[in-house]
């Protein structure tokens, strides 16, 4: 049968001979030696020093009792250590990752399944809960006779997350690898999902969460993240790992967190960046937020409108666009101004010789950099846009607003 | 045809000739917003504070001595800033609330005791306010049966569908109304600068020969301890820390912004406190050199204003009442709920859904329900109401305190921004000195409620 932390917790310990030892008042999980199983246990002793049994020394456990297999002489003295992990001090109350759910939640108790191994009893983390049934425990804990709890919380509501889903969160980088702490499970989630549970975090979890992050993952979720903790992060960061990961964002994602900061900050992590991206950055920071050169982004693709479908898409085989966010080309006259635009649809759908000239959508749209945001809603309100092209006074194109862009200044 | 070399050679000159002009602008701008985005928390929880119970306890402390209150003003300005000031600031550096802090550092059992006590503290409250409701809109000639359900829609409904900005917009427009208070005490006509005087303890005024004659020295006994400790205890309140704390968390406010919200608290409490002053001088202007020296609810105290001011000054007061009370009933259900969930590991927000967080919202709506429904059961004994929110919110007072003391206090949540030692001294002296107005409101009280 399963137990329960907190029936563990202040339980009896008596040795190989019957004699009693003293009460569980802690026990750990050493992550480095197996991920979920109760490593060592703290037995407190009145005054004396602690003791600390292993798991190999312990015959039996039930609720309020553990048994050893040895004597009280073969027990360790208890000696703090920073790669075990505390299960009332580092896990009750504390926050976790839920990355099933995707959530964070709280943890009132922990559950522990017993394996009989040869002699000795081990026990295995195997759920944390963070239900109704592991509040009225915690809460009854020591003051109602633990069957009486165990009769009363069968009709409560259970919550509890399976171990292999629960995501730990240390802010102590050290403390974090030696606690074999990863978020590998995170960078399976969408990036909107992480910024989510980040928010639920304190600063330094989110911090510790981040660099942790491949940077692809992390750019991600800084773009998705509230600004007001984005530009907090940012600086916080290490300046190269910082330009790593503005490097791995739309360049239009980078300015607008880059304009957030600190005009030092945000040029010493400019210089960190690569002279091309850092440009194209640097163009954009030029920009007010409101208007339509601080909303668009200058990653984007164009084509001469002479050129054939089958030219086109033979070019945009050899180029590392993001496809998933690619549905519309711009097209450019012989003087490299603006000439229309077409959907990849019709790019689809068009003959192998067709020229761009053909395809071009209709009406022709196109907007200055200095247009104030209401306009560029407007026209994608209007014309039921989903890229708009902003030139400048040539007539030629300096970047392109999507959608995307339009929803996010929206909601702010 | 056109090939992309040369386009892109063509292209070489474009970024220098993209406009620059707005780059200027940016960084003013900018700052503007990020005050607005920052200023609010302490202002609504310093005058949130002005509520039904407050107003009577300033009214009924001018009543009875006049001006001689008045230098209790700068000391509780001072405690008022110095407790929320460490709210705000545990909350800005470790990013969590203090109910959160407080499970975390103390365990579950702990946590819960004490969420137990702020709901039936803070449900005294909501009734304080429902109270306040009910006085004022008696005076406004509305029938407390309409009025008191009706406020409580309203405030369920403001909350509940109204989104998280939007509400808090509201509140602060609402705020202005508090100065209803100023104009009545400038239709009574006081004295302002013996008022003014009277910020200085009048125990060391009587020894300034020039001045002595023009001061009033009150006579230290167990009613003026009692108004004193009643003064206090409904400035100071518990909930504030916790909302403030919670506020802060939400709007993101880091290291890096804490100055303003620092400003902000400042700002929160010295105009919580100017508003308290008002109020005195207004009530002592009135009622006290007229010989009334008691009055029974805040409704009396714009009911005494009539004759002496005018018809303006008694429905402005009624009005005043009526706005504080909502304010702080729609306030402190949402705070508390909001507390209790998140210590508890409730989902919990405005910005949830209601399926995403029952039990938030359901405490939510059955405080207001419960206090609403209360007050119109109890009505008769409005008084009692009153007097028992402010016993209970004065015993929980320095247990909130000493919790936030021992976590501003430790450095593996805060870093270096704990307390000064300095600062530590004075929060420390305040605790104490609470605990013992506590004890002696506590004992007054029930002296009083039990006729020992």
């Amino acid at each position: 049968m399963d137990l329960y932390a907190t029936e563990l917790m202040g339980a009896k310990a008596y040795d190989v001979g019957g004699h009693y030892v003293g009460r569980v008042r802690e026990f750990f999980i050493e992550p480095a030696e197996a991920p979920n199983r109760v490593s060592h246990y703290l037995l407190s002793r009145g005054h004396f020093q602690p003791l600390v049994a292993k798991h190999n020394q312990v015959a039996s456990v039930a609720a309020g009792k553990l048994e050893l297999n040895v004597s009280e002489r073969a027990l360790e003295l208890y000696r703090p250590n920073e790669s075990w992990l505390a299960v009332q001090k580092d896990l009750l109350d504390q926050q976790i990752i839920d990355t099933r759910g995707r959530k964070v939640v709280r943890v009132n108790d922990v559950d522990l399944t017993p394996f009989r191994t040869n002699g000795n009893v081990e026990l295995r983390l195997s759920q944390v809960d963070v239900g109704l049934a592991g509040a009225v425990r915690r809460l009854l804990q020591g003051v109602v006779p633990p069957k009486v709890v165990r009769k009363l919380q069968s009709k409560l509501p259970q919550g509890a997350i399976r171990w292999e889903f629960v995501n730990l969160v240390e802010p102590d980088p050290m403390r974090r690898l030696k606690l074999r702490i990863t978020h590998e499970k995170l960078e399976d989630l969408h990036p909107a999902d992480i910024a989510e549970i980040m928010e639920d975090l304190s600063a330094a979890e989110r911090q510790g969460i981040i660099a942790s992050l491949d940077e692809e993952t992390a750019a991600a979720v800084l773009a998705e993240l509230d600004e007001r903790l984005t530009t907090q992060i940012v600086e916080k960061l290490d300046p190269e790992k910082a330009a790593d990961i503005l490097e791995e964002m739309a360049p239009d994602a980078a300015a607008d967190l880059l304009g957030d900061l600190s005009k030092e900050t945000s040029e010493e992590l400019l210089h960190e960046m690569p002279g091309q991206e850092a440009d194209e950055v640097r163009e954009l920071l030029e920009f007010d937020p409101a208007t339509a050169g601080g909303m668009m982004n200058t990653d984007f693709a164009f084509v001469g409108e002479g050129s054939t479908r089958d030219e086109v898409l033979e070019w945009m085989r050899e180029q590392e666009f993001n496809l998933d966010q690619l549905d519309t080309i711009v097209l450019l006259d012989s003087l490299a101004q603006f000439s229309g635009t077409i959907s990849v649809a019709r790019l689809l759908l068009a003959a192998g010789d067709q020229r761009m000239t053909e395809l071009k959508m209709e009406p022709l749209l196109s907007l200055s950099p200095n247009a104030d945001d209401k306009e560029v809603f407007e026209l994608f309100d209007k014309y039921n846009l989903r890229m708009l092209t902003v030139v400048d006074k040539e007539k030629r194109p300096i970047g392109a607003i999507t959608v995307d862009d339009v929803v996010s200044s929206l909601l702010k | 045809m056109l090939n992309r070399a040369n386009i892109a050679a063509q292209w070489a000159g474009w970024s220098e000739k993209v406009g620059r002009a707005r780059a200027a602008t940016r960084p003013f701008r900018k700052r503007i917003a990020m005050f607005f985005a920052i200023v609010g928390p302490g202002l609504i929880v310093s005058n949130v504070d002005n509520d039904a119970g407050g107003i009577y306890t300033y009214a009924q402390a001018g009543a009875q001595f006049g001006n001689t209150v008045l230098w209790t003003l700068i000391p509780m300005t001072l405690v008022l800033y110095v407790s929320l000031e460490m709210c705000s600031r545990l909350g800005a550096y470790t990013g969590k609330g203090l109910s959160d802090l407080i499970r975390e550092e103390f365990g579950f059992r702990v946590t819960f005791f004490l969420m137990a006590v702020v709901l039936i503290v803070n449900l005294g409250n909501v009734m304080a306010e429902f109270t306040g409701v009910f006085w004022a809109t008696d005076v406004l000639g509305i029938n407390r049966y309409v009025s008191v359900p009706l406020a409580a829609v309203l405030v369920w409904v403001l909350v509940v569908q109204g989104s998280a900005k939007w509400v808090e917009r509201i509140f602060l427009t609402i705020c202005i109304v508090y100065f209803s208070y100023v104009i009545s005490a400038f239709l009574a006509k006081p004295e302002w600068l013996i008022a003014l005087l009277h910020l200085l303890p009048p125990q060391l005024l009587q020894f300034v020969p020039n001045i002595k004659p023009f001061v009033e020295v009150p006579k230290f006994d167990a009613t003026y301890a009692v108004i004193v400790a009643g003064l206090v205890g409904t400035t100071i309140a518990p909930w504030q820390h916790f909302y403030l704390q919670a506020a802060v968390v939400e709007k993101r406010v880091g290291p890096r912004q804490y100055g303003h919200t620092r400003n902000d608290v400042l700002v929160g409490s010295i105009s919580c406190m100017v508003i308290v002053f008002f109020i005195i001088v207004c009530t002592a202007a009135t009622l006290h050199v007229k010989g009334i020296y008691h009055i029974d609810n805040a409704g009396t105290a714009a009911l005494a204003l009539k004759p002496l001011a005018g018809k303006g000054a008694s429905v402005l007061f009624a009005i005043g009442l009526l706005n504080a009370s909502v304010f702080a009933a729609s306030i402190l259900p949402l705070s508390t709920a909001y507390v209790v969930c998140e210590a508890l590991g409730f989902e919990s927000g405005i910005d949830r859904k209601f399926g995403e967080a029952k039990i938030f919202y359901g405490l939510y709506t059955a405080l207001i329900i419960l206090g609403a429904g209360l007050v119109l059961f109890l009505g008769a004994h409005a008084n009692t109401i009153l007097l028992w929110s402010q016993v209970l919110n004065g015993f929980l007072l320095p247990v909130v305190l000493i919790f936030i003391l021992i976590l501003v206090n430790r450095r593996d949540l805060v870093g270096d921004k704990v307390n000064s030692p300095g600062f530590n001294w004075v929060a420390w002296i305040s605790t104490a000195a609470m605990i013992l107005l506590t004890v002696v409101v506590a004992y007054t009280s029930l002296h009083d409620l039990f006729h020992w």
